[in-house]
């Protein structure tokens, strides 16, 4: 039997400067099987990225859920094994472990609307969830993507965000706390929660998203529920430090769960006392 | 003539305000209308008036020297700008400018400070909507100064 802790080897096959920190790397698997290079996951799920020499850290998929050809992961440089992958290039090799975690809720969405919101890196994670929406796009109502940054220059995914805005069948808003003079810049400005009120949504029948820093995480879920949204219709991504990322060291324990394995996308009624505890 | 009774009882800011109170501030209302680059006013002028804006965007700068301008908050339909009518000394904090084609009711500051000190209870309808969108606009102004996705410099 494979041991669980034991990575697989990938070669990175594209590495783009996504913003001033963060970049996405393309990943092979040499030996896949069947000719499939990539990985068989589903929206949410992450891996754990080996860097030998630097350490292990957990990354989200960002890529395509359909795509077998390549294995995508958004990196923020942050700390010690983040900043080694920054320096990377093409045709290196990493070890990779996964993919592990529950998954955005995209099936129990269909039928209803689903709204979508992202700050700052968090809009990473839920990228598989967007090329799925648009992939099965006549199962969902409306869809919206609410996506807040620090700058313009700090915007994901740039070109995705206007290619998918020009869509008929999506809205999408983005915003920055704030803009330079000389930082092109035609969107909004303030803080995420700022556009819930724009995002027209059905409040019973409506499936909530949410990735990026806590605080973020905790005034959009203030305002959705002044706008009738119920703790069972809203989902979160928590990060908490991972070890094992199988179930075994409790090192990413969040009250009673365990990130890894019952997370990171959790309902929100089940993390709820968890997620308001001043330590956390 | 047209008055502007209606387009000021449908928008948000003034939703279940008393029809009496809607007939009283209409007198305060004119229609006003800037093209996108157009100032609506800048930091120091005097603030005599605040907006009800029914289409287009308007941004929110404030200038830095060492930053230049910075765009902090946009608004657009729906929304009101302008609180600084109510405090003294009665003046702007920030300039702003229309991003694009927008147009608003402009609300006269002076003539409704009038109002208010004649009818208390319209004073007080007014300052709790007021207070409500100042309360909003600090807690958004903290959250913004957190930086809460962190530096990428
Ligand atoms: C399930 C899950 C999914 C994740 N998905 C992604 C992803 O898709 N992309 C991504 O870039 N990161 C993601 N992360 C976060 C990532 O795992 C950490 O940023 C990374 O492990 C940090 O390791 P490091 O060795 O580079 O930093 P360390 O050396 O461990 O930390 C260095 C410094 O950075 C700070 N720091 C650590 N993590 C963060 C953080 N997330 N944000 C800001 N500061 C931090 C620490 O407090 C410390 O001060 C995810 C985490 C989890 C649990
Ligand atoms: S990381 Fe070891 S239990 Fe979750």
């Amino acid at each position: 039997m494979n041991d669980p802790m034991m990575p697989s080897i990938w070669r990175i096959k594209n590495y783009r400067t996504e913003t001033a920190d963060t970049f996405t790397i393309d990943l092979v698997n040499e030996h896949g099987q069947d000719g499939m290079t990539g990985m068989h996951f589903q929206p949410g799920q992450f891996n754990m990225l080996y860097l030998f020499g630097a350490g292990e850290s957990a990354i989200s998929i960002s890529g395509d859920p359909r795509n077998k050809d390549v294995l995508t992961h958004t990196v923020r440089a942050v700390g010690t094994v983040t900043r080694a992958l920054a320096r990377l290039k093409r045709g290196d090799v990493i070890g990779v472990r996964g993919p592990y975690g529950s998954p955005w809720p995209v099936v129990e969405a269909i039928g209803n609307d689903v709204l979508i919101v992202a700050g700052g890196i968090g809009l990473a994670p839920l990228r598989p969830v967007i090329y799925h929406l648009i992939a099965e796009r006549e199962k969902y109502g409306k869809v919206t993507l609410l996506y807040g940054a620090r700058s313009p220059v700090d915007i994901l995914f740039r070109q995705e965000l206007e290619k998918w805005r020009g869509r008929f069948d999506m809205q999408v808003e983005a915003t920055v706390d704030n803009a330079r003079q000389g930082q092109t810049w035609h969107g909004n400005a303030g803080v995420v929660t700022g556009l819930i009120p724009r995002a027209g949504f059905d409040p019973s029948q409506t499936t909530v998203m949410i990735c990026g820093p806590e605080l973020m995480m905790r005034f959009t879920i203030i305002e959705l529920q002044k706008r009738g949204i119920e703790e069972d219709a809203i989902h979160v991504s928590m990060e908490r430090n991972m070890k094992c990322a199988i179930g075994l060291c409790g090192h990413c324990q969040l009250g009673p769960e365990f990130i890894c394995k019952n997370g990171p996308v959790f309902r929100f009624d089940r993390i709820r006392d968890s997620f308001r505890k001043r330590e956390i | 003539m047209e008055t502007l009774e209606p387009l000021i009882a449908e928008h948000p800011f003034f939703r279940d305000l008393p029809r009496e109170y809607i007939h009283l501030i209409t007198g305060c209302a004119s229609n006003v209308r800037f093209d996108a680059g157009q100032y609506l006013f800048r930091e120091e002028d005097e603030a005599n008036q605040f907006y009800l804006i029914r289409q287009g965007k308007i941004a929110v700068e404030v200038f830095t020297p060492q930053q230049g301008r910075l765009l902090i908050q946009t608004m657009g339909a729906g929304e009101v700008l302008g609180w600084s009518w109510l405090v003294p000394p009665y003046k702007w904090r920030f300039d702003s400018r229309a991003i694009e084609l927008t147009r608003a009711i402009s609300m006269d500051g002076k003539c409704l400070r009038a109002k208010c000190e004649d009818d208390p209870r319209l004073g007080y309808e007014l300052f709790k909507r007021f207070s409500a969108i100042i309360a909003e606009r600090l807690h958004a102004t903290r959250l913004q100064m957190l930086d809460i996705y962190g530096t990428s410099e």
